[in-house]
């Protein structure tokens, strides 16, 4: 068991399933000229309405109108099968898609990690599951074996024990050799490769290709194939297109809840997060719009992920109604997880402040959320900043400062004013065209608020109001 | 007359209700830093992971002095003290000089209609040690629900409101009014037992 094949056998089908809101609807890809469609593939519910993969599409349409058309592309189910890869390679570096409409896995080593096989099976099919693809799953010692093992079978796990035994009973027509060669075989009245194992093997190298014998060899593990390793990309791109336009962004959500689900995946599988990526909204006759969506940190869960561009998308303005939907993450940094105290007293669902943070800025703006900090300069408007890259120690001012600070001093009116301190007289800045000359008095309004007033400096009145003691 | 029945089970059954219930409250762990205050209240100090109400007359007239001390404790405690969208410039020099460590305080500027939302995302995240707010026109639906968002972030919520919000009932489990003429606090609701009748006097020393 240090092999796993993953077979895919309907990845082209899945693919569009996953992207439809409801895909327990009847569906069907189509394929073949114009003048002579078929159908390519049926979802159940389409099977059961007596629809079957190789049916034209006007025998369908005889049986059952009611049912969606899709055409089908053969570069989607390539492009699924690099999304299952990359989700693939976070359980193991040795990930390949060498075999049609599988992906085999080296899992030896990751056995420790992940737990023991039956374990590591049942989180592989749970997750393979969520992202909506059917799958056959098997494990066996080598990956020849495992991808034709799961020709025949699922959800099974061959140890060196048990391999030969495994092999022996998968019929010729399915062991993965080539057409000719297992014809050749089934006429020479050989149904199972046990039989096939037993011929000699010159008699094999005699009358078949040179390719049979280190083929069955490398199926026994007694020798070793090349395998093309799978690497996963440096970016991620991936588009949806509709069948109609979408004007709400209530309406992007599903699919959107699609894109970034497979972005953490993706994630995930290369242990990387992402810090900035581009939301790409594709409309029929005007230029795409861009949400772009900047983190202050990388980030890599998927519920995170969506929340954050939701906040974004929900905000975005947009010129016209959306045909295609796409997501761009070029910039994909490690990731460092939070570390959390192990005996940290906060409640289950406590998020850290920098989620937290991000959280806030997807819906209220980059800029809504800042800190604060003091400038070394004698004029109130500039004694303070938001969050400066450098943050001197100042030290703080020896006279009563409030708490409050207008954003514009305001004239302040008010016939029963006691002055309760000052002048203190503020005279800085002649050197940078905003000079300010200021006698600044602590009184006390007829309400009893406490005010931060001046006067021109020299003057008595009238006074402007700067700030309050709170 | 029927039989003897001991108080006890009536007060289990809540059928008899006792005044001046006292000790009912374990001490908080938020002393206001206000000694008179603190005194005064059930609890000793700062409802705990709840909700409390600063009830003012205007602008200026010692609500930030009345929550300095339990800021600056706070956040040198290494806890985030949020302003969701304060009515002016929080005056950072004057913060420090209160002992706020600027580098622990997080301001929100937001719109109102967008400032409930953000107080509540603050209080229940669980990231916030003290949030303060400013709701102008917050219905008791709206404070209902940033008191249950303090309750489960386990967080110190102030919604600072204007006086004439004191005649409407609110969930808050604190209630205090500033007054200016005198200088004093009233404690309108305490949560954990009676208001004190008295005003406490708060002076701007």
């Amino acid at each position: 068991m240090r092999w796993v094949c993953l077979l895919l056998p309907q990845l082209a089908l899945d693919g569009v399933l996953r992207r439809q809101p409801m895909p327990d609807q009847p569906l069907a890809l189509i394929d073949g000229p114009v003048q002579r469609r078929v159908l390519h593939s049926v979802n159940p519910a389409a099977r059961a309405l007596g629809l079957r993969p190789g049916q034209s599409l006007a025998a369908a349409q005889a049986i059952n109108a009611g049912f969606t058309s899709v055409a089908f592309d053969a570069k989607d189910a390539a492009h699924w099968r690099d999304l299952v890869a990359a989700w693939a390679y976070r359980f193991s570096s040795q990930v390949s898609t060498q075999f049609s409409h599988a992906i085999v896995l080296e899992i030896g080593r990751s056995l420790k990690l992940f737990g023991p096989w039956p374990r590591l099976e049942a989180q592989m099919r749970e997750e393979l599951r969520e992202m909506g693809f059917r799958h056959r799953l098997v494990a066996a010692p080598n990956p020849h074996a495992a991808r034709v093992l799961a020709n025949v079978h699922d959800g099974i796990g061959l140890t060196d024990e048990s391999l030969l035994t495994g092999l022996g009973q998968i019929p010729v027509e399915r062991a993965g050799l080539d057409r000719e060669t297992a014809v050749s075989l089934s006429r020479m009245g050989l149904r199972h490769l046990r039989q096939v194992f037993e011929l000699p093997r010159d008699s094999i190298t005699r009358r078949f290709p040179k390719t049979v014998l280190p083929y069955l060899d490398a199926l026994r593990g007694e020798m070793t194939l090349p395998l093309t390793l799978y690497r996963p990309p440096d970016v991620f791109d991936q588009r949806m297109e509709f069948d109609h336009e979408i004007e709400s962004s209530q309406a992007l959500l599903f699919p959107l809840r699609r894109l970034t689900a497979d972005l953490a995946t993706f994630l995930a599988g290369r242990d990387g997060g992402v810090q900035r990526f581009v939301l790409v909204l594709e409309h029929e006759r005007c230029e795409d719009s861009e949400v772009t969506v900047g983190l202050l940190a990388p980030e890599r869960a998927a519920a995170t992920l969506f929340e954050l561009t939701r906040g974004r998308l929900e905000q975005a303005r947009v010129p016209a109604p959306v045909r295609g939907l796409r997501l761009l993450a070029q910039e994909l940094p490690p990731f460092v997880p939070a570390s959390r105290d192990l005996f940290d007293a906060r409640s289950q669902q406590a998020m850290p402040w920098p989620q937290l943070r991000e959280r806030l800025r997807a819906r209220l703006g980059d800029d809504a959320v800042h800190g604060l900090a003091i400038r070394g300069d004698h004029r109130p408007e500039r004694a303070w900043g938001v969050e400066a890259p450098v943050q001197r120690e100042t030290a703080p001012p020896s006279l009563p400062r409030p708490g409050w600070l207008l954003h514009q001093p305001i004239p302040l009116r008010d016939h029963a004013l006691t002055v309760l301190a000052g002048p203190e007289r503020i005279e800085s800045g002649w050197w940078d065209g905003f000079e300010v000359r200021r006698d600044y008095y602590l009184v006390e309004t007829s309400n009893g608020q406490r005010a931060w007033a001046y006067c021109v400096a020299g003057e008595r009145g009238p006074y402007m109001l700067h700030g309050w003691f709170a | 007359m029927g039989a003897v029945v001991a108080i006890d089970s009536l007060l289990d059954q809540r059928r008899l209700w006792k005044g001046q219930q006292r000790h009912v409250l374990p001490a908080s762990p938020q002393p206001s830093g206000h000694a008179m205050l603190d005194a005064a209240l059930p609890s000793g100090g700062w409802p705990d992971g709840a909700l409390t109400e600063l009830l003012i007359p205007a602008d200026g007239v010692g609500e930030l002095r009345l929550l300095w001390p339990a800021l600056a404790r706070l956040s040198q405690q290494e806890g985030t003290v949020v302003l969701v969208a304060p009515p002016y410039v929080p005056f950072a020099p004057a913060w420090q000089r209160a002992g706020v460590r600027l580098s622990q305080l997080q301001v929100i500027d937001t719109p109102p209609r967008d400032a409930l939302w953000a107080a509540e995302q603050c209080l229940r995240s669980g990231a916030c040690a003290a949030v303060l707010c400013w709701p102008l026109h917050a219905d008791d639906r709206a404070l209902r629900r940033l008191q249950v968002a303090a309750e489960s972030g386990r967080c110190l919520g102030f919604a600072i409101r204007p006086a004439k919000a004191a005649r409407n009932p609110s969930p808050a489990a604190l209630r205090i009014a500033i007054d200016t003429d005198p200088q004093q606090l009233r404690v309108l609701k305490c949560r954990g037992g009676l208001a004190p009748t008295r005003p406490i006097a708060f002076d701007w020393q």
